[in-house]
């Protein structure tokens, strides 16, 4: 199939960018969206240019460094897939694609579609954990029995792979549903429950310091999220943060 | 190439006495550092996966100030994330018979009894204790209905000692481990150096003192000093450009460390993972991974028939209409013991005998099916039965049998379906065998320390504990095990020396000739204004390395690929084209860097595969293998670790032999008939 691209350049995060347009022929429907991109930048360094800078590392939806906004959607139009994992048999020959980075005042870019999404390690390193050191000296795994429906919920939250596709989706750039998948997990967990109320207090401070909005509940950040974190996890987290806060 | 017969030249200070004693022996009487003067020691740590981040938590614990780096943007994107299927551990929750010694021997085993015995055995050791850990930090493993952890099987083994999490057990564990470096993060003990990339290795005096590493963001090249360097930057899978490792897997940080005189183990020590969605196209950038823990329900196999395989490849045929007696199940004809769950060498070199011999079921001949239908059938009508519905209606078993297999590998045949574009519920998956783990790797002793005094390798950078072939879920246990429980107590043997050093100083020679090096590298690699792509060069490479040093090996094909690298590098030197600036974000610089790193360690692979003349485990030589098929090892003449010293550029290596002793296990050829 044969495509015109229009891509975000950006040099670096203090100059001013714009969009480009790439004519693209001869793409193959079984290619990834990231083939299809190292396809372009071959042709780009084939002709001297600079090739376009975008994150992706495993390429098989789990790493969470791949982001970008196609036409209009953080990770494009199929649901519950991250870009790496979209193919080009979702789009036909003629069609004009739009490629951004996630925008939003917490993610700088660095240049072209690469962010800077350093803010949700530092939400992370605010209260992410449990505080236990990892001498190995704990109780046998199995000492704690813990129901399987929280487990499984407990999972659910963890499988957030830090992406950022809430945030760029949310016209209030709200970290809300990556901060409460995460605290969520430890919620659902006998082994999270010592530390619930300083985490949430410090994670939700970091994350207003760090510049994120809030939540008004429009649904955007589960609707692309590519892992399908359910919005639940932002009511959790409220709940959360009121029991500490309140209670 | 003539082996140094001579003693190996550096102890590898496995203490003595009885294999059960050996750990607690050595960590009762190896120095150690008081906690008001391990606030003087720093340490640098250069990867954050499962071993570079549970090691970097677990040091800063301890006292030690730790500066921790990758190249990712985030330490979470570390390659560990991507592991699927699962966690060994000897609990013997399942009250199947494990023990610390089922384990070990099955690690032995199933490395075809080419690792060093005591490293395996502490691992097995410190196994049950991972679990505990991770469970305390809040991981979610999976969990039966009584609410105690669930287990699985693995190939090569006869229990049930798997530990998941679905199919992302990697990045439940990394996610801990993560979680455990960001809590030392913020007590201010680590600090994180993301999207750095380490560009060479600062030897002061004979040991290490630091690093040079490129900020990927602005180019800027900066020094940095420790007491001591650990490597945790995992495998160089990629050098065969096609593989399941991540894109930026690279063996960068490993080469330097060899160039200043680390040795490299059993480079040629490769494995080859039998269940990967097969190859589209030329367009293919990375291969995707099915998980081992899908042959714990799916049967693998190709028609019986020739004329039914050239019906499937025309189409006119689907896997779906062929007869249960039409089948071949060879796997389960071969090797009726195991059957579907033998370890992974032996499933990929079954898949390409059958392929070979013109049975492979796509268009390109090189794919077998993996199928559920019966996994289905058998799981919809125990749920019938236990729920009290009608076993006999099989629509209504086929839809309760999906239920159960979607919960236990929904992602999984999701990511499938999404790459393929076809339903496995509906039709056996197609699968091929690919690159997936490097057994090989920087030579390491008791410690972890490398041949560098001051250097150590940890996780699947090293060479330890799988031999010649590694068991499935094995390699996120051996990551955390050295990163948690092993070389945080270790280190200290060497560190002890070190309490009255002060800081390092990084404004001397050593450092300077070291960022030197770097620059030169960088000024050389973008002098060309045209020329080949950097990928051009990486795919050439993998051709070479798939097709001379893949799932089968002989000596003129690997004599050919050793000239054929050689001349690849040369080209890339003269022709490559890196565009853009040093002093930016340039990925293409950082990839060139990777790659010409790829391009002496792909000579190395060859020459190691060349000079081990038997088959074991992954490395299969066609010269060396039984009527029946089977690898062939040659203990008399290859009970050793090949570990190879650099001795300048151009120049020939130098193999240094580590003799392996067998002391608490009988070396046996490997059945699993």
């Amino acid at each position: 199939m044969d495509l015109l691209l229009k891509i975000w350049r950006q040099k670096n995060s203090t100059e001013k960018g714009g969009v480009q347009n790439y004519r693209i022929k001869n793409i193959e429907p079984d290619m990834s969206f990231l083939e299809m991109l190292d396809v372009l930048n071959q042709q780009l360094i084939n002709e001297g240019d600079d090739p376009i800078a975008f994150d992706h590392d495993c390429r098989e939806g789990i790493c969470g460094s791949c982001s970008l906004v196609i036409n209009g959607a953080p990770h494009g139009p199929d649901k519950g897939t991250t870009t790496c994992q979209l193919h080009m048999r979702k789009f036909k020959s003629g069609d004009t694609i739009y490629i951004e980075p996630f925008r939003s005042s917490s993610f700088p870019v660095i240049k072209d579609l690469v962010v800077d999404r350093s803010a949700f390690d530092r939400i992370q390193q605010a209260g992410g954990y449990v505080s236990i050191n990892t001498s190995g000296n704990t109780v046998d795994a199995n000492a704690t029995p813990i129901p399987k429906p929280d487990a499984d919920e407990a999972f659910k939250s963890a499988a957030c792979i830090g992406c950022g596709a809430c945030v760029a989706a949310c016209k209030n750039s709200s970290a809300m549903l990556f901060v409460g998948a995460k605290v969520s997990q430890y919620a659902h967990l006998p082994q999270g429950k010592v530390e619930r109320k300083e985490r949430v207090i410090n994670m939700v401070e970091q994350m207003d310091k760090e510049g994120f909005g809030s939540c008004t509940n429009t649904g955007a950040c589960e609707a692309h999220c590519p892992k399908d974190i359910s919005l639940d996890n932002i009511m959790r987290l409220n709940q959360e943060y009121l029991k500490s806060k309140i209670l | 190439m003539k082996p140094n017969d001579k003693k190996f030249p550096i102890p590898s200070r496995v203490p003595d006495g009885n294999i059960q004693n050996k750990w607690e022996k050595h960590k009762g009487t190896i120095r150690l550092v008081s906690p008001a003067n391990k606030r003087n020691i720093d340490v640098i740590v250069v990867g954050t996966g499962l071993a570079g981040a549970s090691a970097s938590a677990t040091l800063a614990e301890l006292g030690y100030n730790v500066k921790t780096f990758c190249f990712q943007d985030s330490p979470r994107r570390a390659h560990s994330i991507a592991a699927q299927g699962g966690i060994n551990a000897a609990k013997n929750y399942q009250g199947d018979g494990d023990s610390n010694y089922r384990l070990f021997y099955d690690t032995i085993k199933g490395g075809d009894y080419r690792s060093r015995e005591a490293n395996v055995y502490r691992l097995a050791e410190v196994s049950a204790n991972i679990i505990d850990q991770c469970v305390a930090q809040g991981v979610p493993f999976a969990r039966d209905y009584g609410g105690l952890l669930d287990n699985r099987s693995f190939g090569g083994v006869l229990v049930s000692r798997t530990f998941y999490a679905k199919g992302q057990t990697g990045q439940q564990l990394l996610l801990g481990a993560y979680s455990a470096l960001n809590r030392q993060i913020n007590r201010g003990k680590v600090k994180m150096y993301s999207r750095h990339e380490m560009m060479e290795l600062v030897v002061v005096e004979g040991k290490a003192r630091g690093i040079i590493t490129r900020n990927l963001v602005n180019g800027e090249i900066e020094r940095h000093g420790a007491h001591a360097v650990v490597i945790a930057s995992g495998g160089y899978g990629n050098v065969f450009y096609l593989s399941t490792n991540a894109m930026g897997s690279n063996v960068t940080a490993n080469w330097k460390i060899y160039k200043k005189g680390a040795f490299f183990a059993n480079p040629c020590f490769t494995q080859i993972h039998p269940t990967c969605i097969p190859v589209s196209g030329e367009h293919q950038s990375k291969l995707t991974l099915m998980s081992e823990s899908l042959r714990n329900d799916g049967r693998i196999w190709v028609p019986k028939h020739k004329k039914d395989v050239e019906k499937i490849r025309k189409k006119e045929l689907k896997p779906t209409e062929i007869a249960e007696q039409d089948r071949d199940y060879y796997l389960e004809r071969r090797y009726p013991a195991f059957g579907n769950l033998v370890p992974r060498d032996v499933a990929s070199r079954a898949a390409k005998e059958r392929c070979d011999a013109g049975y492979g079921v796509n268009q390109t001949g090189q794919a077998v099916y993996l199928d559920f239908a019966s996994a289905i059938y058998r799981y919809g009508k125990e749920k019938a039965t236990s729920t009290g519905q009608d076993t006999k209606n099989k629509k209504l078993i086929k839809k309760l049998g999906k239920e159960v297999i979607k919960a236990k590998y929904g992602n999984l045949f999701q990511m499938y379906e999404k790459i393929v574009d076809e339903n496995p519920y509906e039709t056996p998956m197609q699968i091929f065998p690919a690159v997936h783990y490097t057994m090989g790797g920087v030579w390491v002793d008791y410690n972890l320390m490398t041949s560098i005094p001051g250097c150590f390798t940890i996780g699947e950078a090293n060479f330890s504990d799988h031999g010649a072939n590694r068991l499935g879920a094995s390699a996120l246990m051996q990551g955390l095990a050295d990163g948690y429980f092993v070389l945080p107590y270790t280190i200290g043997d060497y560190l002890a020396d070190d309490i009255k050093t002060g800081q390092i100083d990084t404004n001397t020679k050593d450092f300077e000739e070291a960022e030197n090096n770097v620059r030169e590298f960088i000024s050389n690699i973008l002098s060309n204004d045209s020329g080949n792509s950097v990928d051009y060069y990486h795919k050439k490479l993998g051709k070479i390395m798939w097709n001379k040093c893949g799932m089968s090996r002989n000596e003129k094909d690997l004599k050919k690929a050793i000239e054929e690298i050689r001349n690849l590098r040369k080209d890339f030197y003269k022709n490559v084209f890196v565009p853009g600036e040093p002093n930016n974000y340039n990925e293409e610089l950082a990839k060139a860097g990777r790659v010409a790193d790829f391009l002496e360690l792909g000579e190395l692979f060859a020459i190691d595969a060349l000079e081990r003349q038997e088959s074991c485990g992954g490395h299969f030589r066609e010269e060396h293998q039984t009527p029946e098929g089977e690898a062939l090892r040659n203990d008399a003449e290859y009970t050793f670790v090949s570990c190879w010293e650099f001795q300048g550029k151009d120049k020939k290596p130098l193999l240094h032999k580590e003799k392996l002793i067998f002391d608490s296990i009988e070396l046996k050829s490997r059945s699993y008939k």
